[in-house]
């Protein structure tokens, strides 16, 4: 088979010439700034920074059952050859609780000898040693005397107890349930979804080093610094500015280090308040996997009205989340599920009722998309359900059921009652679909299939319509500090996480080009909460969207002040391009001019913010904007499967994604395409299996995250030409860093077609579609 | 005692003061050079991949291996590469060009696993898939690391140095053999079998590529008083063709003994290319494989279908045994003290006549759910001979002896390959876990029979994958 070189397939708008007047370095496709450090093995993490011969390191021991109560007898763990201390949640010198929204975790679960445990994973007590293998040791010599009792694993389970870690939720327009009962056609059904392990390659690490008084300076692989600034004041009993938390750059993040990196911080800043000593937590990858929260895994029961074209008159969701012992950001999460059940559809009908199950699991958490994959997936199963009860294309029921741009607002309607404002989707599958050859694509696996017994081929396009801002509104403000030196070159500082998504490029650039400097002009430094306070998590695609947009703000009000200066007067216009400054009719190097700023006494350091604006959501009402701007996108996918077997492998796919003007092109099909391919292994290999409360799949051995040959041959990625922000985002972007996570639902899907090609039921193939799945299905 | 002793990023080293168990990534970021990096501790991301190089012939053979799961004394007389030694090398270049690196934290082991590539060998994209499975990336979905990949394959290759090689080797050459001892604990590495079957005799555990016993390290905190390892041991590392059998010595790579048959016996070839990471095949033996007794283990099943004779020595003597005889049950094998693994006795014909088939959620590097591999011997349309052996459908691997029942004496029909296919569940009682249920395991294992019926008979396509998988797409 000739198949192009792997990059050929990636297509984006000409930097300079289709984006306008784009000079500078902004929407270019500049490599990342540590792209060089990380081929050179240069780039510093967390446990790369040298370590000081006083070091300690810190192992956490935690339960081995799912539920119950332990008495533990740590005395032989004291006297251990290297061991300088144990700590329990009695040593804690404030509160022994990591909780994020709600107090609502012990620290280390251990208190007065005795301690309850909620999951298989859950933190006991931490032995602080000489070395990490001595604390490792030690720990098996603990007694430790377990009572166990029965455990709610399963969703199943948890709806038996009616065990609930938060309310039950509503959304709803309309009268769903009279206009399905009203409708022609009518489908229903039920999709388990499978949650994942985010396996950033980077594990959960953390490195604290005590300071003055009561201070302590954390470095902490932490998408969340102002947080775990919080937590880690919280358990040591100190005012927050007792304590910096530094994150220069992770690797890998994905929402698994949004509120799960606060353990290893906590307990190492614990370990050195206590000993005086820097001290350092790096979790065991096995043990990562057993601790930490995941991807919350669904059920959604749906119930759908139809007319005889799948026109959708009514739908009902009933989602299940499976949260875990602990609330941790799962009500935002199982809202964000809710949000997306309408995905790219109009639906006039429409009531989804969300359970928020607690389980004694490991806390489920933040994952690319944060519930709205899962949501996304229920409406697209929805569709798939229709479609093969008709006998139609799906691709043609999605068409028919778009938010379409010219229909009035109250067919753009969501069930939050939110109006689609841009309503793109339709117009990018159509796009799509012409591209990627699809319909003609579709007839010859047709033919191909008839004639294949064994194998059989599947192809499905599926749309992806993803609401930008934190939904929960506080949250969206940023703030920034930015510097120029006497030298005129710049320093840039502010609250986005450097995570391999390019927020350090991207604002850089923008800050670049507000000063018409070269990009080398401006250095980006390592994300600290003593530089800029009060932080959101770079988290909802938003850091490069509020950071930027703050940066710039501060940006601003330095030129601002160097034009005044400059012209004599306030408010005076210049123009900053090509590292010159033009001003009252003169042209000054940036330089000279910000020298002559600094002489005059002219303050060259600003601090920036930015809210976002437009949005509001009442909850109590489940009704508002609470999204800024939807993010777009369209995916067709390929695949084929062995029905002997039920393996499955995915063949082609061609992407169209919306970024709006991208600001680095290069890290925008980054993001796209290794978004799709995690969505592809979330949907396909990568499958947790607990067995009496107990993770199974806790290693890269057991649990299977795509490989390269898992990319599909034939992968083309295209940013859209059109595509352009409505609202005022910096530089008329979008965000990109979760949306083309749900891209790979097409690949299930087209796993689905393969299935019904063979004369299987696709509406009862759950996620991941394994080959077990696969098989069960046919 | 010896020194532990090798080349470091071209610098000779001598380690006295480690732990036998100290991991070659222990080592390297104590140094520190902590561009290489822990992912998992069990050399399934490869984050931690340096380059091994040792003498062959006049030069150096090249490979990449897990430093995380590789005890340091394993790297007594190479030489190791780190990323930190490598100088502006075609791949970095490429790879920071081509956007390759996101987060960043594989990618100095994907550096290492492609700068690994000996000059000359093949770049193209199916070669490169080989050589990064064992790779893990969360982040950028390989697209412009297969693309870098490809670009610097010939500017690598300029690179090559045959003069400073040989040099290198020489120098290495001469590094004595390892008697290693350190607080109590010995790392024994003889060079001669005879040194080795003594050593044996004194029960010490014995060590191959570290693929599985590395790990008991890192997870288990495994600290046995000695190691003997069968990595210098020359006998056991040959590969003879002797009356009609291949016979493999127990340290022979998968590596090596994949290159020695996959242009030969093609099914065989494919099965190893699903075999684990490259890293993993490069350290691994294939008489590890047999010897650790894995019910998942890959190579045991093809072995057993082909008709292996599994040779074990002892410092008294050797004896043989039909492979499906030396596993006895879960956890058990008929290994008695200071036996060790010595070879495995391959029938050419057994070979020739193999099939297999792997089911695994992942295509590539992961542990199989189900492995048939079957050998048949038709004598016109009747089944003369069967053997059928799978993995993962009992404790050990094992023949289906129903199944062969079913099969033998009968035409090679869609009937007869039923009768088998039910006769499996008179064979095996498979477990749930965490890779298959039960009845899952069951069924494919009968359509595998079925699968191979087509294949030896039909002319539909049967396989995703592979060389038989190409082309499928509109």
């Amino acid at each position: 088979m000739d198949l192009p070189l792997a990059e050929q397939g990636r297509a984006h708008p000409d930097g300079a010439a289709a984006q306008g007047a784009a000079k500078g370095v902004t929407h270019h496709p500049h490599r990342h700034d540590s792209g060089e450090k990380h081929v050179a093995g240069r780039a510093v993490y967390a446990d790369d920074i040298a370590e000081l011969p006083s070091l300690v390191h810190v192992h956490i021991a935690y339960a081995g059952f799912a539920r119950g109560r332990v008495r533990v007898d740590l005395a032989a763990v004291r006297e251990a050859p290297g061991v300088l201390a144990v700590l329990t949640g009695d040593d804690a010198t404030g509160e022994n609780n990591i909780g994020p929204v709600v107090h609502d975790e012990p620290m280390l679960a251990v208190e007065g000898g005795a301690g309850e445990v909620h999951y298989h994973g859950q933190p006991l007590f931490a032995v602080v040693a000489e070395t990490r293998r001595a604390a490792r040791l030690a720990v098996r010599r603990a007694h430790v005397d377990e009572t166990p009792e029965p455990a709610i694993v399963t969703i199943a389970d948890a709806i038996r107890a009616g065990s609930r870690v938060d309310d039950d939720y509503v959304m709803a327009v309309g009268d769903a349930p009279a206009a399905i009962a009203a409708a022609p056609h009518r489908v229903s059904g039920s999709m388990e979804i499978g949650g994942q392990e985010h396996f950033a390659l980077e594990g959960q690490v953390a490195l604290a080093t005590p300071g003055e008084d009561d201070d302590v300076h954390v470095v902490s692989s932490n998408q969340h610094p102002s947080e775990c600034q919080e937590v880690v004041a919280r358990v040591l009993g100190v005012p927050n500015h007792a304590v910096t938390v530094e994150v220069r750059r992770l690797g890998g993040g994905f929402g698994g280090k949004e509120t799960q990196g606060n353990l290893a911080a906590a307990v190492a800043a614990l370990a050195a308040r206590l000993t005086g000593r820097p001290a350092k937590v790096r979790l065991d990858r096995d043990d990562d996997f057993i601790m930490t929260g995941k991807r919350h895994d669904f059920r959604i029961d749906y119930e759908a009205g139809f007319d005889g074209e799948g026109r959708l008159l009514g739908v009902v969701f009933e989602q299940h989340a499976r949260c875990g012992w602990s609330l941790d950001l799962s009500r935002a999460i199982a809202d964000r599920a809710m949000f997306h059940a309408d995905n790219a559809y109009f639906i006039p009908a429409m009531r989804v009722l969300s359970h928020r199950w607690r389980t004694n699991t490991c806390s489920n958490t933040a994952f690319r998309g944060f519930g709205g994959p899962q949501g996304m997936v229920g409406i697209e199963r929805v569709i798939e359900h229709v479609a093969h009860h008709l006998g139609r294309d799906p691709l043609e029921v999605r068409l028919l059921n778009a938010y379409r741009p010219e229909a009035p607002a109250t067919r753009r309607m969501t069930h939050y009652h939110m109006e689609v404002e841009d309503a793109v989707a339709a117009e990018m599958m159509e796009e799509l679909a012409g591209s990627a050859d699809y319909r003609r694509r579709r007839a010859e696996i047709a033919t191909w299939n008839a004639a294949s017994p064994v194998l059989k081929r599947g192809i499905a396009l599926t749309p992806v319509k993803f609401g930008i801002s934190f939904t929960t509104t506080f949250l969206n403000q940023a703030g920034a500090l930015v510097h120029v030196y006497k030298d005129g070159s710049v320093m840039i500082n502010h609250g986005g996480i450097e995570m391999g998504q390019g927020v350090y490029i991207k604002v850089a650039q923008v800050a670049a080009d507000a000063f018409g400097l070269p990009l080398e002009r401006v250095k980006i430094t390592a994300t600290r909460t003593d530089k800029v306070p009060n932080t959101s998590a770079t988290a909802a695609s938003s850091g490069a969207d509020m950071n930027a947009m703050a940066v710039l703000d501060a940006c601003e009000t330095i030129k601002a002040r160097l034009a005044a200066f400059a012209a004599g007067r306030d408010g005076a216009v210049a123009r900053f391009s090509g590292g010159a400054v033009e001003v009252a009719g003169r042209t000054l190097a940036f330089g000279d001019l910000v020298m002559e700023a600094y002489l005059a006494r002219i303050s060259l350091s600003a601090t920036g913010y930015y809210a976002t604006p437009k949005i509001h959501w009442d909850r109590e009402g489940a009704c508002g904007r609470p999204f800024y701007y939807f993010a777009y996108g369209a995916a067709v996918s390929e695949a084929a499967i062995d029905t002997l077997t039920g393996e499955t492998r995915l063949l082609r796919a061609d992407i169209l994604h919306d970024v709006g003007r991208s600001l680095n092109p290069a890290v925008d099909l980054g993001q796209i395409e290794g978004g799709f391919i995690q969505g592809l292994g979330w949907l396909t290999t990568e499958e947790l299996y607990w067995d009496d409360g107990r993770l199974k799949t806790h290693a890269p051995s057991t649990y299977k995250i795509p490989t390269v040959a898992d990319r599909p041959p034939d992968l083309r990625l295209a940013i859209w030409a059109k595509g352009e922000n409505r609202e005022l985002t910096i530089r008329r972007s979008k965000a990109v860093g979760e949306p083309p996570f749900m891209l790979a639902i097409s690949a299930h899907q087209a796993i689905g077609a393969a299935v019904a090609a063979a004369g299987g039921d696709p509406t009862r193939l759950d996620a991941p579609a394994t080959p077990e799945r696969v098989l069960m299905s046919l | 005692m010896t020194a532990i002793m090798f080349h470091l990023n071209g610098a000779p080293v001598a380690v006295r003061d480690a732990a036998p168990t100290t991991t070659l990534l222990e080592y390297l970021r104590g140094r520190p050079l902590p561009g290489t990096k822990e992912g998992c501790a069990e050399g399934d991301c490869g984050a931690c991949t340096v380059i091994l190089r040792t003498p062959a012939g006049d030069g150096l053979a090249t490979r990449a291996v897990n430093a995380c799961i590789m005890p340091l004394p394993m790297a007594h007389g190479a030489e190791v590469i780190t990323v930190e030694g490598l100088d502006d090398h075609p791949v970095q270049r490429e790879m920071a060009a081509r956007h390759a690196s996101q987060c960043g934290f594989c990618t100095p082991g994907f550096v290492m696993a492609l700068a690994a590539r000996p000059p000359g060998a093949p770049a193209d994209r199916a070669a490169t898939e080989e050589r990064l499975a064992g790779n893990l990336c969360r982040c950028t979905g390989y697209g412009p690391i297969l693309a870098a990949a490809e670009a610097s394959a010939d500017d690598a290759d300029a690179r090559a140095d045959p003069a400073a090689d040989a040099a290198t080797a020489a120098t290495l050459t001469a590094i004595p053999p390892l008697d290693y001892t350190w607080n109590g604990r010995h790392f024994l590495a003889p060079t001669s079998e005879a040194a080795f079957a003594e050593a044996a005799a004194r029960d010490p555990v014995i060590l191959a590529g570290a693929t599985d016993v590395g790990l008991w390290i890192t997870k288990r905190l495994f600290d046995p008083v000695t190691i003997l390892s069968t990595l210098r041991v020359r006998e056991l590392a040959t590969i003879e063709e002797r009356d009609g059998a291949l016979i493999v010595g127990a340290a022979v790579t998968h590596t090596a003994f994949h290159a020695a048959i996959r242009d030969r016996f093609p099914a065989l070839g494919e099965l190893m290319q699903r075999f684990a990471g490259l890293q993993v095949r490069n350290a691994g033996t294939v008489g590890g494989n047999i010897a650790n007794a894995s019910p998942i283990g890959d190579l045991p099943p093809a072995f057993i279908a082909a008709g292996a004779t599994l040779e074990l020595g002892h410092h008294h003597g050797r004896r043989t045994l039909p492979l499906e005889d030396y596993f006895l049950a879960y956890g058990s094998q008929d290994r008695r003290a200071g036996e060790y693994v010595r070879a495995v006795h391959l029938p050419l014909d057994g070979l020739a006549r193999l099939t297999c088939h792997k089911v695994s959620k992942r295509f590539q590097s992961d542990i199989t759910a189900v492995l048939g591999c079957f050998a048949l011997r038709l004598d016109g349309d009747t089944v003369a001979e069967a053997r059928l052996a799978y993995g993962g459908m009992a404790g050990i691997p094992a023949r289906a002896r129903y199944a062969e029942a079913a099969m033998v004496g009968r035409p090679y029909s869609a009937e007869t390959v039923a009768a088998a296919g039910a006769a499996l569940a008179q064979d095996f009682a498979p477990l749930t876990d965490l890779r298959a249920s039960a009845a899952y395991r069951l069924r494919i294992a009968a359509n595998l029979l079925r699968r191979d019926h087509l294949e030896r008979t039909g002319t539909a396509r049967t396989r995703l994958a592979g060389e038989a998988g190409a082309g499928l797409a509109a």
